[in-house]
């Protein structure tokens, strides 16, 4: 069966280019970077090439990039160091939204069990957090800000530049996950003004394990892994040398292709989503249709559970997403569509798309073949239709 | 023919979902998570994350696609809900009929219909054939120490006909064995035991827990109705207990009767346990037809106990009743008295 994979959000496949200099480098360039003599300064060599190409893709300087093993970490680490570090001002709240990502989420919870207050901003229906509730939720003792730039499961966009402005307006320290965002749309850390920025390179066909935190120069950050002072003494740890060498191949391809291809994806997901709503009654789009990143779409199908759909189209060779998955693999509601005010049973029947740079047409239009079908079998055999 | 098997993480129904596989079926392994995995909140000894990752770890090994449903908020309404309520009412409850008739053969049954599946094949070891006349018999499975079909009396006609028990006509040696053949890493897993949300046996703290309000304590009276001790609760006792009454006597003592309304517990000798009739209620013939008439046949009043001869018939309002032709001991509201015409289940209900 030939497959359909429509799930990038997740994770992308490696680009071949990518694929082909970490091949090279897993077997030419052994060394350790921290080596003084000739392998080391190879090794050196090719993670400061990364670190450029990284720098450039989200407009930083290189000294600024810190490579760590991807997004959770550079979450965590963004975090953690950061309220670490201002705990001498005596600031002691913490201010983020419902919709973040579990890494940001969770690593909100850890740190309110040590002391630290969180404060959630709420978000309206199409999940966008506002200029007012931020406005009203900043105090004096606000430490740290993390919004995210855009949302994984509804690819809504946040205003970062203006929320950072009035963050920093009141002395915080400002976060954001661009996890979603790095290499499919623009971003510029100058442009958005924050301080720490956290991207993963397998979101833009990258390789897995590996993904850096954008640290603002002069920024207090306390290091969470401490050892031989890698990456300044901020993030110790031999260096993933093929795998950084990898997400440099990644950013450079994203950069090279990124007005293109978002112009690309963005019309292949608009045809993927008008036809739907065409061909399947009972759905509707989840998220802010204005302010999206281009390649996603989230779609609630009524009176079908996410579960099986998610499944039934697998079996068909369409490979798609939901909410997030919990430690066993099973689906919970999705607490980003909760946080948007949706009623459960839209947070349990919806499914997300996610485009990427495989995918045509002639896949789009199959997807929106096999949709009615399925679901007008789900939608037959539900005993009790899942209501809110 | 596209069937979905239950997977529990055990061998029984990893050796289904591969006997059915290497049968040519187009095959998809689902697993039902039916509690809170996050940590503590985990009560679970069968389907908790290892199981999960053994049904997946099988499913990769025999080439089918396998999927985790959450189903935790099913498994509290129905099997959780009635566990506790039973034994807050005094009664002894039969969890696993059950999760079988009220999630595996309905909602997980509903999902694999969905998705385009004929029939749920589980690790039960029974056995289900279509008679001469169309209707589905339900029969033992032909290992007598591991026949499962008790559990499943409650399933109907229509549910009968969407389920499979591909190791029912096996023995449990038979399918280690199977699985050894196969590599399978579960082949020598233990048997799950006791039920499986509540991995410590220990029923009386999981019911305290879920129902706190529900806690019925009340006195240990002999048959006369002298109170001999106070207890914590009706659902610390089951019929025919004979350990923890708090009671000292010369005699052993055993439950005979549990009053949930007023919270007394009737002790006596063992010979006051004995039956010789029993009714039951929310009857399922299982077999398709209610007997007109008295039938002559065995009934088993517990997973583990030998059927026992007599005759049964139907009541009104969908009860039964057994005249046995021996004397029953410690007959359990809550648990399931089921009738067997040799080896077929003729139909079962739950015990007055």
């Amino acid at each position: 069966m030939t497959r359909v994979y429509m799930d990038h959000n997740a994770t992308t496949p490696l680009a071949e280019a990518v694929a082909d200099k970490m091949m090279a480098v897993l077997r030419e360039e052994f060394g350790n970077p921290s080596s003084v003599h000739h392998f080391g300064q190879r090794a050196k060599a090719v993670v400061d090439e990364a670190r450029s190409a990284v720098a450039e893709l989200v407009g930083g300087d290189p000294s600024e990039v810190i490579f760590t093993s991807g997004g959770t970490e550079s979450d965590n680490f963004a975090l953690r160091g950061a309220a670490e570090a201002l705990e001498p001002s005596g600031r002691r709240q913490l201010v983020s939204s419902g919709i973040e990502h579990e890494a940001v989420l969770n690593t909100l919870k850890a740190l309110a069990r040590r002391g630290w207050q969180s404060t959630m901003l709420p978000v309206g229906a199409t999940g966008l957090v506002t200029a007012e509730g931020l406005t009203a939720a900043l105090t004096d003792q606000t430490a740290l800000v993390s919004i995210m730039h855009a949302n994984n499961e509804i690819g809504t966009i946040q205003p970062v530049a203006e929320l950072t402005r009035l963050a920093k307006a009141r002395g915080a320290v400002v976060h954001t996950d661009a996890v979603q965002t790095a290499g499919k749309i623009p971003v510029n850390v100058r442009a958005l003004g924050v301080d720490l920025l956290s991207i993963s390179a397998h979101k833009f066909y990258g390789p897995k394990g590996v993904g850096a935190l954008w640290v603002r120069r002069g920024l207090r950050l306390l290091p969470f892994m401490t050892g031989g002072k890698q990456e300044r003494g901020r993030r110790s740890g031999t260096e993933n040398v093929a795998a950084i060498a990898g997400m440099g191949v990644a950013a450079r391809l994203a950069m090279a292709k990124m007005a293109e291809e978002a112009l690309r994806l963005g019309a292949l997901r608009d045809r993927l989503e008008q036809r739907i709503l065409q061909a399947v009654p009972g759905t509707a789009v989840n998220g802010d249709p204005g302010t999206r990143v281009p390649n996603t779409s989230n779609i609630s199908f009524d009176r079908v559970e996410a579960e099986s759909l998610l499944i039934a189209l697998d079996l068909e060779g369409v490979a798609v997403s939901t909410g997030s998955a919990c430690s066993s693999g099973t689906l919970e509601p999705s607490h980003v569509l909760k946080a948007m005010g949706l009623p459960t049973h839209r947070t349990q029947n919806s499914i997300r798309f996610s485009l990427g740079a495989a995918n045509t047409e002639a896949e789009v239009d199959r997807v929106v073949a096999v949709l009615p079908g399925v679901v007008d079998k789900l939608r037959s055999l539900t005993r009790t239709p899942v209501r809110g | 023919m596209r069937v979905v098997v239950a997977m529990s993480g055990g061998v029984d129904s990893s050796v289904a979902a591969a006997i059915l596989a290497a049968e040519g079926h187009d095959v998809i392994g689902l697993s039902m998570q039916l509690y809170d995995q996050s940590g503590t909140q985990a009560f679970g000894s069968c389907c908790t994350l290892d199981d999960l990752h053994d049904a997946r770890r099988v499913a990769a090994a025999i080439g089918i696609p396998h999927y985790i449903l959450n189903f935790e908020r099913q498994f509290q309404q129905t099997v959780v809900a009635n566990f506790v309520g039973e034994y807050t009412a005094g009664r002894t409850p039969l969890p696993c009929a059950h999760c079988n008739s009220d999630l595996k053969f309905s909602t997980l049954l509903d999902r694999a219909q969905g998705l385009g599946a004929e029939a749920v094949a589980t690790g039960h070891y029974a056995r289900v054939e279509q008679a001469p006349d169309g209707r589905f018999r339900l029969r033992r499975g032909l290992d007598p120490d591991k026949d499962q079909a008790y559990f499943l009396f409650s399933l109907t006609q229509e549910q009968l006909a969407r389920a499979a028990f591909p190791v029912g006509a096996l023995t449990k040696t038979d399918v280690r064995a199977h699985a050894r053949t196969l590599g399978l890493r579960v082949a020598d897993k233990p048997d799950s035991q006791e039920i499986c949300f509540v991995p410590d046996g220990d029923y009386a703290s999981f019911v305290e827990r879920q129902a706190p309000a529900a806690v019925k304590a009340g006195a240990v009276a002999d048959e006369s109705g002298h109170t001999l001790a106070t207890h914590d609760g009706v659902h610390r006792f089951t019929i025919g207990q004979r350990k923890g009454l708090g009671v000292s006597s010369q005699a052993p003592l055993y439950v005979l009767r549990i009053d949930a309304d007023s919270g007394q517990v009737t002790v006596g000798p063992r010979a006051a346990l004995e039956r010789r009739a029993l009714t039951a209620s929310q009857v399922n013939w299982t077999g398709g037809d209610m007997p007109p008439d008295w039938q002559a046949g065995t009934a088993q009043i517990r997973h583990r106990h030998r059927p026992t001869p007599g005759r049964v018939r139907a009541l009104p309002d969908g009860r039964a009743e057994f005249e046995s032709d021996a004397p029953l001991s410690a007959v359990t509201p809550g648990q399931a008295a089921v009738f067997y015409d040799g080896d077929v289940v003729v139909g079962g209900g739950w015990i007055d």
